[in-house]
């Protein structure tokens, strides 16, 4: 045991926990047709490299990426690509994402690969790309691809901290995951320390986990760089942030990342995801979910393959209970409310937690601030948050950016303690987007008047231009003009002329 | 399976805590207090009580009804009420009706609804209403009774009410009877005229071992609520901690200079309403600072006008005056006490 740090704030939340840890962890069994979004992730969406009845094999590459910040998909299963079409994404927008959609044929046959003999062998950049080919993201929630967390980037790593902290109440599938595979998450440890070159290994998991810390520490002993370390329960200790200061003490600067201090953190599902990425070649074509709340009948963990229709899992969980009311995919506290369970799992649904109406009970009566500061005190940046809801509401947005709204991790802490139950995370939200969108904004302006200049300038360019060939053309013009009456006054000599032997001819003829 | 189509916010908890819940706690937290108070000062308490309380929830629902806001749903939020009560605990215990009407009007009208409402006002209603009292009918804010040990008579509640509605008193007493100085009032008075504290203190037998007689325990039961309150987490510890400890401080100071001119530390605790304003309004979080700094900052600078104001301020005590004056320099200090953020290195000004 070594010295814990408390962070600032934070607040004690119910777990709920249990009601979904009875049970093992079950396999989830292939749907009739498997939704696959091309996004699911921050960063860029995949390209869809299949067409339309094409058939493809248990883990073969179905998008692929270009760009930095972005994850290839794969076939969760064998079957036909049946169709690729827009579909609700498990997002607050609800927006429609492009979305591969397969039949599986039932063979689940895999994609041949070649196994690495020794990963130590391996060149760490080729290491960080097979990890990133395999898809693998961050299966906390944020879903970051990991490939560019593993790139110490020159930095010296002291610590890989891997966070199986699982603070927000009701999820347990990190939990599920360490009790009965301890050893996946401890050969993902190997790999991700081999990356980054980490002196040291910590698996962080709070207290009441005791099963999951019993379970790593029969394993971990086995490895001086590893260590499994047991931390007080109070929410969001598992945020990232939160959870560098409580294992040693530092603040991770404003602006920066626990790389500045050394430190890289990434979930346990994580290491566990690039154990069977990199030891058995199998990309991230699945994940464990919980399926849990008082409004569904047999609360449980699933292994579920991506692109699983929700609708599935809950009916795998004995269904809705008549009072089910709302379905939020990840925690109480940071989740988000789906209107629809045809949603499919992607990679970042760590929780599909079932309400009924006593789990929301009190948030339509909405008081005024009284300014209690019993937001202050819970905020883990120490930020003030019934201050910003001021501000917010004023749409003052510089005091907003003075007073650090870009530091709110959207934790939930003040809400939950707010008497007057004002949704403050979601004015903080607005506010943020507010800002963004006004900077876009600005940003469009700006570019909107370079280009209004560069017309201008353009215009009175050709204008400048026109003119010099109208000027040019006049003064041929004028050269011309003089040109006809050359030709005129010779037309008219031959006329004359011509005349004149008429004339003549005539007179001759008069003559004669 | 769909479900509504109306978007909601995480965080998606049931509710942990109330404004009314908050306000009721408080309201309990007071009745140690209140029972102490009408014990020592007669049914007049009570009367007062249920009066500002009537005429606070009236004046609240008349004006939300001109505002066209929810009227029952913000009644029940339970801030008039308290507003009422605390008015009320400032009062002289026989005071008339109309009195108390306009106190109470004014707290809740003027001072808290033209402001927006509740969570809006700059300045603590009750306090606001106490001193427009004070200054418009100072002779009726001044005509105290005697304690319980002190008192010949005293009314039953039943007179209690007459007495507030038509001023006519029982036949076997007469005005004089309630008419008497409190022990601060004695001080300030018999100090201006020359005589030590040792000489006003064995003139008078309203003075006790701490302060004065009754109001000694009134301040040990409003420290009781308040230290309930603590416990339950319903107030910050800051505010009154600081307080109470410039207070002690400053008073220290002065007596340890001069024991027969400045009263001791202990009497200032216990007299007036220091335990009522430290524990009951300066922590009126509407009107407070916010920042924990500045709760530090706002409790001390409270206490250190209290102390001021009770020593050579014109008026007897100063808790109103005291606590009025730092809602007003609340959001200064709220600006300047910023708390420093996690991930910066200096703290924001």
């Amino acid at each position: 045991m070594s010295k814990l740090y408390r962070f600032p704030g934070g607040v004690k939340l119910p777990g709920h926990k249990a009601i979904s840890t009875s049970q093992p962890i079950r396999k989830a069994p292939i749907p009739d047709r498997l939704f696959v979004p091309l996004r699911q992730h921050i960063g860029s969406a995949a390209e869809c490299i299949v067409e339309k009845g094409q058939r493809v094999l248990k883990g073969q590459m179905i998008g692929r990426v270009s760009d930095y910040v972005a994850a290839p998909v794969h076939a969760p299963s064998s079957g036909t690509v049946i169709d690729i079409q827009k579909f609700p994404a498990a997002h607050a927008s609800s927006l429609p994402s492009d979305v591969i959609i397969i039949e599986p044929d039932g063979k689940d046959e895999w994609m041949q690969s070649e196994p690495i003999a020794d990963i130590t062998e391996l060149d760490k950049s080729e290491l960080r790309n097979m990890i990133r080919f395999a898809g693998i993201v961050g299966l906390g929630g944020a879903a970051f691809p990991t490939f560019i967390k593993l790139n110490p980037a020159g930095h010296q790593i002291s610590k890989l901290i891997l966070n199986g902290a699982e603070c927000e109440p009701y999820i347990s599938c990190d939990d599920m995951l360490m009790r009965e595979r301890p050893h996946e998450v401890i050969d993902g440890a190997k790999i991700m320390r081999h990356a980054l070159n980490a002196e040291q290994v910590i698996i962080a998991i709070e207290d009441n986990k005791p099963e999951a810390i019993a379970a790593l520490n029969t394993l971990a002993d086995e490895y001086d760089w590893l260590d499994v370390q047991g931390i007080p329960v109070i929410y969001p200790t598992g945020g990232e942030r939160q959870l560098i200061k409580v294992l040693t003490g530092k603040d991770v600067p404003s602006q920066g990342l626990p790389l500045d201090l050394g430190m890289v953190v990434s979930n346990v599902a994580t290491a566990a995801a690039i154990h069977h990425a990199i030891d058995h070649q199998q990309p991230l074509i699945s994940r464990i979910v919980t399926v849990t709340g008082s409004g569904v009948r047999s609360p449980q963990n699933f292994e579920a393959l991506i692109g699983t229709p929700m609708s599935d899992l809950i009916e795998l969980a004995g269904g809705y209970t008549d009072d089910a009311d709302r379905l939020v995919v990840g925690g109480p506290m940071m989740g988000i409310t789906l209107k629809t369970d045809a949603t499919p799992v992607v990679k970042a649904s760590n929780c599909l937690l079932v309400q009924t109406p006593a789990d929301h009970a009190g948030e339509a009566i909405i008081r005024p601030c009284i300014r209690c500061g019993e937001c202050v005190k819970v905020c883990p940046v120490k930020l003030l948050p019934q201050q910003l809801y001021w501000y917010s509401q004023a749409k003052y947005h510089d005091d907003l950016q003075s007073h650090n709204l870009f530091d709110c991790i959207e934790c939930g802490c003040c809400t939950v303690v707010c008497p007057s139950h004002i949704p403050l995370v979601q004015y903080f939200r607005f506010g943020k987007s507010e800002i963004w969108k006004k900077q876009q904004e600005t940003l469009k302006a700006d570019r909107a008047r370079e280009r209004s200049e560069a017309k201008t300038l353009r215009l009175e360019r050709i204008k400048a231009e026109k003119k010099a060939q109208h000027a040019a053309r006049a003064k041929k013009t004028a050269a011309g003009a003089g040109r006809k009456k050359e030709i005129e006054a010779a037309v008219a000599r031959t006329k004359a002329k011509k005349a004149g032997d008429t004339g003549s001819a005539e007179n001759a003829t008069d003559n004669a | 399976m769909e479900f509504s189509q109306q978007q909601h916010y995480s965080p998606q908890t049931p509710a942990q805590a109330s404004v009314s819940r908050v306000m009721l706690n408080v309201i309990l937290a007071l009745i140690p207090g209140i029972a102490v108070y009408i014990h020592y000062f007669g049914w007049g308490v009570l009367v007062n009580i249920v009066l500002a309380s009537l005429f606070a929830l009236l004046a609240e629902g008349l004006i939300l009804a001109i505002r066209r806001r929810p009227v029952v749903t913000t009644l029940m939020d339970g801030s008039a009420l308290l507003t009422g009560i605390l008015l009320a605990l400032a009062l002289p215990s026989y005071t008339a009706w109309w009195v108390t009407a306009v106190g109470i009007i004014f707290a809740i009208i003027i001072a808290k609804q033209l402001y927006g409402g509740l969570g809006l006002n700059p300045f603590n209603p009750a306090m606001t209403g106490y001193v427009v009292l004070l200054i418009s009918f100072p002779l009726e804010m001044t005509r105290w009774n005697p304690p319980l040990e002190l008192a010949e008579q005293s009314m039953n509640l039943l007179e209690a009410f007459r007495y507030s509605f038509t001023g006519s008193l029982p036949q076997r007493m007469d005005i004089d009877m309630i008419s008497l100085a409190t022990p601060l009032d004695l001080v300030r008075g018999r100090l201006d005229m020359g005589f030590n504290l040792s000489q006003i203190r064995s003139e008078y037998s309203i003075f006790s071992n701490l302060s004065g007689k009754g109001t000694e325990l009134i301040n040990i039961a409003f420290l009781a609520g308040g230290l309930w309150l603590l416990y339950r987490r319903l107030i910050d510890w800051r505010i009154p901690a600081a307080l109470l400890s410039s207070m002690l401080l400053i008073s220290a100071v002065f007596w340890l200079i001069n024991p027969e001119f400045y009263l001791s530390p202990v009497f200032h605790l216990f007299a007036g309403a220091t335990m009522l304003g430290a524990f009951f309004i300066a922590t009126d979080p509407v009107t407070a600072s916010t920042t924990p700094v500045g709760r530090l900052i706002f409790g001390a600078g409270c206490g250190l006008l209290i102390y001021i104001i009770r020593s050579w301020g014109g008026y007897p005590d100063g808790v109103a005056f005291a606590v009025l004056l730092m809602n007003l320099s609340a959001p200064l200090i709220d600006h300047f006490s910023q708390p420093r953020i996690t991930g910066y290195r200096e703290r924001k000004s």
